[in-house]
C-alpha cells in the first residue's frame, strides 16, 4: 500500500499516547506548530490499557489551555485509529491539513 | 496537604502585563501533590504566557524555578542567584510561599499565580478535598476522627442541623452531612452513647479568631 499524506505533517513517534504530556503538545505550539494531532490505537486495545483513554482526556485539558492562551481549541484533535487503517490516516493527516490552513498560520508563531 | 487552584489565566496575564523578564517559581510539596504548582505546572504556565505574549507581540522571558519548599529560609535563599535578573517573581506556591519569598526579597513583587483553597487529602486521583482547617484545638477524639469544623458547613459541635437531609448537607446535594457522618461512625464503633455528650462552646481563640498564630520550640532554636 502506498499511501501519500500532505508533507507538511511531521510524525513524532511516542510508544504509547499515554505518554504525550501536555507540555509536549504545547512545546509543539510554541516551536511553531500550526496544529497537533494525536494518533493512538483503538479506544479499548491499548497495550498499556488506559493510554489512549488518558492522552484523549489530556488533549481535552490542553484545548483549554489553547483557548486561554489565544491559541484556539481547534487546532489539537486526536484520533484513535488500529495500525491496519492506513488508508484512514492518511485521510486524517488531509482533513486535519486542510482545517488547520483555513486557521491560518499559528498566531505565536515567531516571525524572523 | 495544603490545596491550591491555579488563577484564571486572564488574571495572572494582567498582572504580568508590565513586565517582560518573569520568574516563575513552584513548590515540590504540598502544591506538586495537589497538582497546582509544581515543576509540572510550572512549566506548562510558562508555556501558556509566552504563547500568549508571543502571540500579542510582547515576547517575554521566562525562568521557571521550582524550590523544594517556600516556606524554608534555607531554600528561600537558594534564590539570590536568581531572582535579581529578573523584573518580577510569580509563584505557583501556597500562599504561606508566596508571602514569605517576598519577605526575603524585598525589592522584588512576588505574584500568585494560584489561589490557596484548603488542607485537605486526595480522595483519588485527580480529586482533593478539605478535611481540617487549623482550628488549634482537635475534637478528632470527640468525633471519631469526623471534623466538624471543616465538614460541617456551619461547624456546629452538636449537630446535625435542621438543614441535614438523607445525609447531604443543606448547602450542596453532593456534600455529605459531617454530623451524619459523625453518628454513623459511632453506631460503628458501638460508641452511641458518645452523641449523647453536650459539646460546650467551643474557644475558638485558639483558631484564627484569636489573630495570627506561631509556634516556637526553644530546644531547635540557633
Ligand atoms: S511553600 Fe506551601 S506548598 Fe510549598 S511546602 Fe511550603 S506549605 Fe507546602
Ligand atoms: S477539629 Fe480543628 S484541628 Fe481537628 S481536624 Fe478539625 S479543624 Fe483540624
Amino acid at each position: 500500500m502506498r499511501l501519500s499524506y500532505p508533507t507538511n505533517i511531521k510524525i513524532v513517534k511516542v510508544p504509547c499516547t499515554g505518554r504525550v504530556d501536555i507540555i509536549h503538545i504545547l512545546k509543539a505550539f510554541e516551536g511553531g506548530a500550526d496544529g497537533v494531532c494525536l494518533v493512538g490505537c483503538l479506544e479499548g486495545d491499548c497495550h498499556y490499557l488506559r493510554g489512549n483513554l488518558r492522552a484523549r482526556k489530556r488533549v481535552e485539558h490542553v484545548k483549554l489551555l489553547l483557548e486561554e492562551s489565544g491559541i484556539g481549541k481547534e487546532r489539537v484533535a486526536m484520533h484513535n485509529l488500529s495500525s491496519a487503517q492506513g488508508q484512514r490516516f492518511a485521510e486524517i493527516a488531509r482533513e486535519m491539513t486542510e482545517k488547520i490552513r483555513a486557521l491560518g498560520p499559528n498566531p505565536a508563531r515567531k516571525t524572523g | 496537604m495544603i490545596v491550591a487552584n491555579r488563577k484564571p489565566f486572564e488574571e495572572i496575564i494582567e498582572m504580568l502585563k508590565p513586565y517582560s523578564k518573569i520568574l516563575l517559581l513552584g513548590c515540590n510539596e504540598c502544591v506538586t501533590v495537589c497538582a497546582t504548582g509544581g515543576a509540572k505546572e510550572v512549566s506548562v504556565l510558562a508555556s501558556e504566557i509566552r504563547l500568549f505574549r508571543q502571540k500579542e507581540g510582547q515576547p517575554v522571558e521566562i525562568k521557571e524555578l521550582t524550590l523544594e519548599r517556600n516556606c524554608d529560609t534555607e531554600y528561600v535563599e537558594s534564590l539570590k542567584p536568581a531572582i535579581n535578573d529578573y523584573e518580577v517573581a510569580i509563584s505557583m506556591a501556597c500562599g504561606c510561599g508566596i508571602q514569605f519569598v517576598g519577605e526575603h526579597y524585598r525589592d522584588k513583587l512576588v505574584l500568585p499565580a494560584v489561589d490557596t483553597t484548603f488542607y485537605g487529602v486526595a480522595e483519588e486521583q485527580g480529586v482533593w478535598t478539605e478535611r481540617c482547617q487549623g482550628c488549634g484545638a482537635c475534637v478528632l477524639d470527640k468525633t471519631l476522627g469526623i471534623c466538624p469544623v471543616t465538614r460541617c458547613a456551619k461547624s456546629i459541635f452538636n449537630g446535625p442541623c435542621g438543614g441535614s437531609q438523607g445525609g447531604k448537607c443543606e448547602v450542596n446535594k453532593e456534600t455529605p452531612c459531617a454530623w451524619q457522618l459523625i453518628v454513623d461512625r459511632y453506631k460503628e464503633m458501638n460508641m452511641l452513647e458518645k452523641y449523647l455528650e453536650i459539646q460546650p462552646m467551643k474557644n475558638w481563640s485558639t483558631s484564627r479568631d484569636g489573630g495570627p498564630r506561631k509556634r516556637v520550640r526553644e530546644d531547635l532554636k540557633l
